[in-house]
Formats: structure tokens, C-alpha cells, sequence
């Protein structure tokens, strides 16, 4: 087991290292010149050469990289002493459109992002299990005709779509809340329920779905394992049956589904966060683009890449706590 | 312990719907079991052994499925009973093997808490100490070397032939007093095979359980049972005494079942006798004998072969389901099995 884990560690920490360094390049191949964005209006190529050196743009790609990499363990700064920029670590760059640091950026953003995806996440694998258990155990009757139903639309209507509505529903046509307004969860923890409340609904309502299926026909198959069967011969009750044996096996493929989801979310929910306003990754990844704000992109995609990475190697543990036959392999 | 038998099934019958009509899987059939005893059920597949194993344990589940007749056990109607008190019999006095040990063990579980628990359920109040012992105990008889170490395993780790001795030690922890074996080893290498058949034979002799056996494999059935029933679409042609069934087969589908084996002394003897032709759809039986498309001593149109079912009548010792005389039979039997 220590050996997977080492092993699996080490194979996250190089992943990590090639996301960033591709991530990077394609940056510099972007056929923008990164300087001439840092001025706007006022630009003349004396300024541009300037903060081309300043913001060390001047240098080979691989130096450009070995410096980012330096910054996020050792802080960076940008430019002679005076006018000088200093970010402190992990530095994964520095704004020239909003003049700040990028981690600052990110760390402002991410708490939002958190807050969504934890309260969406939770919904939705209790709504998704939980109907698609229902689902499964009242098979071709009206519980699973409904949670079929629900599932089949929340499939095909899209995100923006279903957080409009809601939008639209609870604030206009019934107004029993204001139009969402993110607080900080220890500024006020009603405040910050009570404006996520819908993006996690939607969220859940979407993503939901897929898992109301996935459960179902993974409850169902496994009923129809021998072992389930044998557990009945040997005098197992129903419930024990279903908690014991069926769900164990059903859950550990959802699992790592449900890893890989929840690290997507967390990289940003991109639309969802647009819908209701929240300030988080998702809105800041968007914001970065329509304004070419390069080192804020790659650091965005940097962080929803380690999102990704790291949540593969924790559902790969899990799963080999779950499952003992991968345990071995 | 003569007098009445441990498990008396009267008029079983088991049939499934599906989109094709109503599958009638087992059409009729009446068996006992005496303590002790050892019997097999044997037949092609899709002739209703298993289903009417599955229907003993009420394992045949689906809201398709249509079972009636009675299960008498030790005189209780199994088939009456709830569903509390179904479980209750199962794994205690009842107990199964499956065909398949690769699937049949809960993968997630280590086999010693899987032993365990099947003593747990019917026994909620033992300390652990006690079930730890049961469990070694179990594991010891079935002949897993190392038990104490092996207990903390997870079947992956065993072989298949571990694996069904492991399924056997679950099935044994509770001294059930009929233990019902289905294909035990028809997913197992022959030598293996042999094995198993000799556990199975040896905790037979050593704890007085009947065994409920059913087998597609005559080899399987000389070598353990003292009783057969031979099963075709879905119902008994034949129930006699294992002697009987080599020596003196009284119904033509049992002489065709014995000359499609080929055992060692009959090497070099030609070839192996399939029967000819396919077993009937249980959707749609023919009138009359469900055997007369295949059989080779059919009475032609308009016969009681053609027309009514024949039914199971005493032939010596055994009882076997036949139109035709039983002088006739026997004859005609001779002049082709030799």
C-alpha cells in the first residue's frame, strides 16, 4: 500500500511539472506579444521594450520558465529597485492589466469556488445516489420513471440555462430572495449560504444527473452478482444485503467519477459563476481571457490542472482502499 | 431416522414471464430428501435443476417469476412462509454452494469476516472469540493450510478451488442439515474437481448432512450420490437408486444422458453418442412427452407419446416417466446400450 502511494505521489508531482511547463509554452506561442498588452493607450516601443524587460519577456522560453518556476517557491520581482514589483511566494505572476499579484488574484477567487463546489457537490452525490438507489430498488415503477425523468432532463438542460430559471423563479416571479451576493463564509454564514443556495441547486440539478443513472445501473448489476446472491443464501437480510454488499460494490466505480467531477469544479465553474456573479476561478479564468491577460490564464489553468491532478491521485487511493483487488496490482 | 423425510418438494413449479411467453421452468416436481441422504439432480442445462435449487432456497427472485407447489423442510412450508422467516432458514439449516467461486465470494471482504458472518447472522449473540473460532474451525475442515494467516485474506488471493472450499466452510459453519450444492464444480479444473467431490463426500460422512447435488456430470453423480433424479424440460423421467440409473436405465433420456459419457474403461469403445437433436423450448412444449422429438423409441402420431405427458410410475426400485411398457423399455434399452 506504501509503495502505491509513493509511487502514485511521485507520478502526480511529475504530471504537475509537465502541465505547467506545456501550459507555459503555449503561452509564449501565443502569437501576442505579451509587452504591448502591459500599456494599452500610451504605448511606444520605448515603453513596450521596457516592460518587456521588466517584466522579463526579453529572456529564452526555458528561462522565462525556470524564473516562474523559481517565483512560486521563492517570490519574484519584476523590474530595477525603484519601480520595483516584488510578489511574494509561491509567485505565479503578476498582472499587468489589474497590477497585482496573480496569487493574490487566485487566493481572492478561490474561497468563491470553494464555497460552490463543496455545497454542489455534496447535493448533488446525495441527490444523484440517492435517487439512483431508489431508482434502482423500485426498478419500472413510478420512483424510478421519476428519477429517470428528472435525470433525463437534467441532462439535457444546460447549466446557464437551469441557473436563468432559477435566477428568474426565486428572485422575480416569487421573490423569496435577493439576487445572490457572495459574503465570505466567516463574514456572515447565512449571508453566504443563503447566495450560493441557488448555484448549488443548479449545479446539482446538472451534474446530479449523470449520477442518478450511474448509481442505478450500477446498484442493479451488482444485484445481479452472484455474491449478492450467495449473501442472500446465507441468511442476510434485505437491507444489510443493499448496504453491505450492493453499494459497496456500486459506489467504487462512482467514485472516481465523482473525483474527477469534483476537481473540474473546482477549476472553475466557469458558467455557473458567470450566471450568479461569484467571483471565483471560473469568472476570473473568463475575465483573463476577454482581456488578454496572459500570466493570469496560465496561472488559472495552472491551478484547475492541479485540481485535476491531484484529485486523480487521491481517487486512485481511494479506490485502492476501496477495492482490494487493485490494492495488489 | 427413517419415517418422513427432512425435505419433501410436492408439485414444484416455477415459471418466469419474458417477452418470448411464460418460460415454464420447472413443470411439476416432486422429490424427497432423507437425512443424510445424498442425492443429484442431473440433466441438460436449461432443464430446471438449478431453478428448482434456487426454488428450495426461494432464490429465484424477479417480479416475473411464479412459483407454487410446496417445500415441506423437517415439515414446515418454506413456500409459506415470510420472508423473516425464510431468511432465517437460510444458511442455518439450509445452506448453498454456487457453480462459481470466482464470482460467488464478495470481493471486498476478507474471506475469514465472510466466514464470520454467516455464523453472525444466525448466531448475533457470539463473541467474537467464538466466531473467530468457528471461522478457523471452518477453514481447517475444508483444508485451507495456514487458517489463522488465511483468514485475513481476500478471496482474489486463493485459487478457484480455494475459493469453492472457501464457499463450502461458509456453508458449513452452521451445521445445516441439507446442504444444497449447485454445479460445485463445473467451474473447476478436473483434478480440482475431483477435490471438491471428495470434501464434499468427506463432510457428508463426518457431519450426516444430506446434500442436495445437481450436476450436469454423470461422473459426478456415480461418484457422490446414493439417489438421482434425471430432469428434463423442467420436470423428473427418472428417480432412482445411482445403481439403477448405470446399470438398469429405465427412461430412453437417460440412456441417451450415459452414452454421451466417456469414462475411462470405455476407451476405445467408438465414439461418444450425443442425443440427437435439441431440448424443447420451455415456452412451447410439445403435446404429449416433452423427450418424444429426440426419442428413439417414440410411439408415433397419434400414440400416448403424442398426446399426454406421461407421468413418473414405479419401475423396481425407482420410478421413471415413461409410455412405453417397461418390458418394452428394457428391451428395447438392452438391444441399444450394449
Amino acid at each position: 500500500m506504501l509503495y502505491f502511494v509513493v509511487r502514485r505521489t511521485i507520478f502526480a508531482v511529475v504530471l504537475l511539472i509537465a502541465v505547467s511547463f506545456f501550459t507555459y509554452v503555449l503561452f509564449a506561442a501565443l502569437p501576442t506579444d505579451p509587452a504591448a498588452l502591459t500599456c494599452g493607450k500610451n504605448c511606444t516601443p520605448e515603453v513596450i521594450e521596457r516592460n518587456r524587460v521588466r517584466l522579463g519577456y526579453d529572456k529564452p522560453i526555458l528561462e522565462q520558465y525556470g524564473q516562474f518556476v523559481k517565483g512560486i517557491f521563492a517570490g519574484r520581482t519584476y523590474g530595477p529597485e525603484p519601480v520595483a514589483v516584488h510578489c511574494d511566494a509561491p509567485s505565479l505572476g503578476y498582472s499587468f492589466k489589474r497590477h497585482e499579484c496573480v496569487t493574490d488574484l487566485i487566493t481572492r477567487s478561490l474561497p468563491v469556488t470553494i464555497s460552490l463546489s463543496i455545497g454542489a457537490f455534496v447535493l448533488w452525490m446525495v441527490l444523484g445516489i440517492g435517487l439512483g438507489v431508489v431508482a434502482a430498488l423500485k426498478r419500472n415503477r413510478w420512483p424510478d420513471r421519476a428519477a429517470t425523468a428528472f435525470s433525463v432532463v437534467g441532462i439535457s438542460l444546460p447549466t446557464f440555462f437551469v441557473g436563468l430559471l432559477a435566477v428568474l423563479i426565486f428572485t422575480i416571479w416569487w421573490p423569496i430572495m435577493d439576487f445572490p451576493r457572495y459574503t465570505g463564509f466567516l463574514d456572515n454564514p447565512w449571508k453566504w449560504a443563503s447566495a450560493l443556495i441557488l448555484p448549488w441547486v443548479t449545479l446539482a440539478i446538472v451534474s446530479a444527473s449523470t449520477y442518478v443513472r450511474l448509481t442505478r445501473n450500477g446498484v442493479i448489476e451488482t444485484m445481479n452478482e452472484e455474491f449478492v446472491r450467495l449473501g442472500l443464501a446465507k441468511g442476510l437480510s434485505r437491507r444489510v444485503l443493499i448496504v453491505k454488499y450492493v453499494l459497496r460494490a456500486a459506489l467504487v466505480p462512482i467514485v472516481t467519477i465523482a473525483g474527477l467531477d469534483f476537481a473540474a469544479l473546482l477549476g472553475g465553474a466557469v458558467i455557473t459563476e458567470s450566471v450568479f456573479n461569484l467571483p471565483g476561478l471560473g469568472k476570473l479564468a473568463i475575465a483573463a481571457v476577454v482581456d488578454s491577460d496572459l500570466p493570469v490564464l496560465v496561472a488559472t489553468t495552472l491551478v484547475s490542472a492541479a485540481f485535476i491532478v491531484v484529485a486523480n491521485a487521491v481517487v486512485d487511493f481511494c479506490y485502492g482502499f476501496l477495492d482490494p483487488r487493485v490494492r495488489d496490482a | 431416522m427413517s419415517g418422513s423425510p427432512l425435505l419433501s418438494v410436492a408439485d414444484l413449479r416455477v415459471s418466469f414471464t419474458t417477452p418470448d411467453g411464460v418460460v415454464r421452468a420447472v413443470d411439476g416436481v416432486s422429490f424427497d430428501v432423507r437425512a443424510g441422504e445424498t442425492i443429484g439432480i442431473v440433466g441438460e442445462s436449461g432443464s430446471g435443476k438449478s431453478v428448482t435449487a434456487n426454488a428450495i432456497m426461494r432464490l429465484n427472485f424477479g417480479e416475473r417469476v411464479e412459483t407454487s407447489g410446496s417445500i415441506l423442510f423437517d415439515g414446515i412450508d418454506l413456500a409459506a412462509l415470510d420472508d423473516e422467516a425464510m431468511r432465517r432458514h437460510r444458511g442455518s439449516d439450509i445452506a448453498m454452494v454456487f457453480q462459481d467461486p470466482l464470482s460467488a465470494l464478495n470481493p471486498f471482504a476478507r474471506v475469514g469476516a465472510q466466514i464470520g458472518e454467516a455464523y453472525r447472522i444466525h448466531h448475533p449473540k457470539a463473541p467474537k472469540s467464538e466466531i473467530r473460532e468457528v471461522v478457523l474451525d471452518s477453514l481447517q475442515r475444508v483444508g485451507i493450510p495456514e487458517p489463522t494467516k488465511r483468514v485475513r485474506s481476500y478471496p482474489h488471493e486463493f485459487s478457484g478451488g480455494m475459493r469453492q472450499r472457501i464457499v463450502i466452510a461458509m456453508a458449513l459453519v452452521n451445521d445445516p442439515r441439507l446442504l444444497i450444492a449447485d454445479e460445485p464444480t463445473t467451474a473447476l479444473d478436473v483434478t480440482v474437481q475431483a477435490q471438491i467431490l471428495e470434501l464434499v463426500q468427506r463432510i457428508q460422512a463426518e457431519s450426516g448432512t444430506a446434500v442436495l447435488l445437481i450436476t450436469h456430470d454423470l461422473g459426478v453423480i456415480a461418484e457422490v450420490t446414493e439417489r438421482v433424479l434425471v430432469m428434463y424440460a423442467g420436470r423428473v423421467v427418472e428417480d432412482t437408486s445411482v445403481n439403477d440409473v448405470f446399470s438398469r436405465p429405465s427412461h430412453p433420456y437417460t440412456l441417451g444422458l450415459l452414452g454421451s459419457v466417456r469414462s475411462l474403461d470405455s476407451a476405445g469403445r467408438g465414439s461418444l453418442r450425443a442425443i440427437p437433436g435439441a431440448p424443447p423450448s420451455l415456452v412451447n412444449l410439445p403435446q404429449g412427452c416433452a423427450f418424444r422429438p429426440r426419442c428413439a423409441f417414440d410411439l408415433g402420431e397419434g400414440s400416448a407419446c403424442a398426446t399426454t405427458v406421461p407421468v413418473l410410475s414405479e419401475v423396481g426400485a425407482g420410478r421413471s416417466a415413461c409410455h412405453l411398457g417397461v418390458e418394452v423399455r428394457r428391451h428395447l434399452i438392452e438391444q441399444v446400450g450394449t
